[in-house]
């Protein structure tokens, strides 16, 4: 993919800015493209694993806080293994979502993915444990057009006891409250 | 406050394998195979979510304190070791107390939210770490049924092993532990590629299509070379490959056809514990020509 970028549209702070939020070190990066070769959702992605570092190296922060991306990174880790110069790639696609979010720049096409996360925190929020059936509830709420896929899995699950109808509140979930509260 | 020591281990189930959940087998099995061989398990007192992949996918504080309020909850109970059988759930709790440990304006942050201290010293474990440390020598003691002709491909994913640098776990490339333990349920390793790829983990409900493609390579790489089933320690690993196995197959024009089954219950097979008690009723894909095996 071709990508265009006017030097004024660059950010010369992001890399330190990066770096004092999460502790990695882009500049170690030399476009090997380990990462890359081994990452197995690179099929999906707008941009390559190591696109994003370069990015993140040259300032080019808009590019990589609306990429898809760093939402289709499914954190197997595989890259951080690999890296020969010990780059942290996977933890920070984490903090790329995390700035992403923060700023309201999360690409649209990944909604079902921010979605997700956002029923599951929410779930937790609540009870202090995850509640499948209310979580997935949620989601598809909110995704209505997933609403229809998977119609056969949960009845399934039911008749085999694997789902529960009744939500597990953990004595301390004032405590949780309060995590979610001051981890704003 | 003087806090008692205690020589079991502080058992943290993680939400997926608790009762009426969607892989309680995987903790039913667990508890099986530990009442029959050891060692005593306890459950950590009000344990919580440790966040998975939604609370370290979008807000770092928040999945450090997650997680470090269950190991903190640990420590106050004594224990000395907690096992987490769920490797997503091993893998958080693991990296979020290194990460307190490397992070001392973090560790502030986190206990503040957390209103709890976070000393460090208990050890978090995860099943296959479990099983080598304490219980090869019993399941050879007490081992009563061996498989006829069962091949088994071992399947790790990632959680278990990585990032190797924090989580020092047998080899992050090329791992040996489940194999040894598949072994020594009397079934055979087979050899292939495939043991630490990615199944696509919480992209489930969100991004299907991208579990169906890698779930699809994994199944069709065990089925090449020749598995009879495929063994896994993760809850998540087994909900893809096994509850979405038939439409992987649909998706991809290929009838699959292949049991998912936990290390746990083929412990469990080998000791002759009832494959009920095993949970291994609740699969999706039968698992009768695995029990069948160990007749």
């Amino acid at each position: 993919m071709k990508i265009k970028i006017t030097t004024k549209e660059l950010k010369s702070d992001f890399a330190e800015e990066v770096k004092k939020r999460s502790g990695i070190d882009v500049k170690k990066c030399y476009q090997c493209g380990k990462c890359t070769a081994g990452c197995p959702v690179a099929y999906e992605m707008d941009y390559m694993p190591n696109q994003i570092i370069r990015f993140v190296q040259i300032g080019a922060r808009r590019e990589a806080l609306t990429s898809r991306t760093i939402w289709l990174c499914a954190s197997c880790i595989t890259c951080t293994t690999r890296c020969p110069k010990e780059v942290k790639i996977a933890e920070l696609m984490d903090v790329l979502r995390e700035m992403s979010l923060e700023e309201g720049l999360a690409n649209p096409l990944e909604k079902n993915i921010t979605t997700f996360h956002e029923a599951f925190l929410n779930s937790v929020k609540k009870h202090g444990r995850i509640s499948e059936i209310g979580m997935i509830q949620e989601y598809k709420m909110k995704r209505p057009k997933t609403a229809m896929q998977d119609l056969l899995v949960g009845p399934q699950m039911l008749s085999k006891g694997k789902l529960s109808f009744l939500p597990h509140n953990i004595k301390g979930k004032n405590a949780i409250k309060k995590i979610f509260e001051k981890c704003k | 406050m003087q806090i008692e020591e205690k020589t079991k281990i502080g058992y943290y189930p993680g939400c997926a394998i608790t009762m009426g959940s969607s892989s309680e087998e995987y903790g039913t099995s667990v508890l099986r195979v530990a009442e029959e061989i050891g060692p005593e398990l306890e459950e950590i007192h009000d344990w919580n979510c440790c966040g998975a992949s939604s609370a370290h996918a979008t807000n770092h504080k928040l999945s450090t304190a997650l997680s470090i309020r269950n190991i903190s909850l640990a420590e106050q109970s004594g224990y000395k070791e907690i096992l987490a059988p769920c490797p997503m759930c091993s893998q958080r709790l693991i990296v979020s107390q290194n990460d307190v440990e490397e992070d001392e304006e973090l560790k502030k942050d986190v206990e503040d939210a957390i209103e709890m201290p976070c000393n460090g010293g208990v050890k978090i474990i995860n099943y296959l770490e479990l099983i080598k440390n304490y219980c090869m020598d019993e399941i050879a003691e007490k081992k009563k049924k061996t498989p006829k002709d069962l091949k088994i491909a071992s399947y790790y994913g990632c959680l278990l092993l990585r990032p190797p640098k924090v989580l020092k776990f047998d080899d992050p490339e090329n791992p040996t532990s489940m194999e040894e333990i598949v072994e020594a349920t009397g079934a055979t390793s087979v050899d292939w590629e495939l043991k630490t790829n990615c199944c696509g983990g919480g992209f489930t409900l969100s991004r299907t299509d991208v579990v169906l493609k890698l779930t699809n390579d994994i199944l069709e790489c065990a089925a090449d070379a020749g598995a009879d089933a495929i063994a896994v320690a993760c809850p998540m690993c087994h909900a893809n490959l096994d509850m979405r196995q038939k439409k992987i197959g649909k998706e991809y024009n290929r009838k699959f056809d292949i049991p998912i089954v936990y290390i746990s219950e083929l412990i469990g097979l080998a000791l002759d514990l009832g494959p009920i008690s095993l949970g291994l009723n609740k699969h999706f894909i039968d698992t009768e020509s695995v029990v069948n095996a160990f007749a």
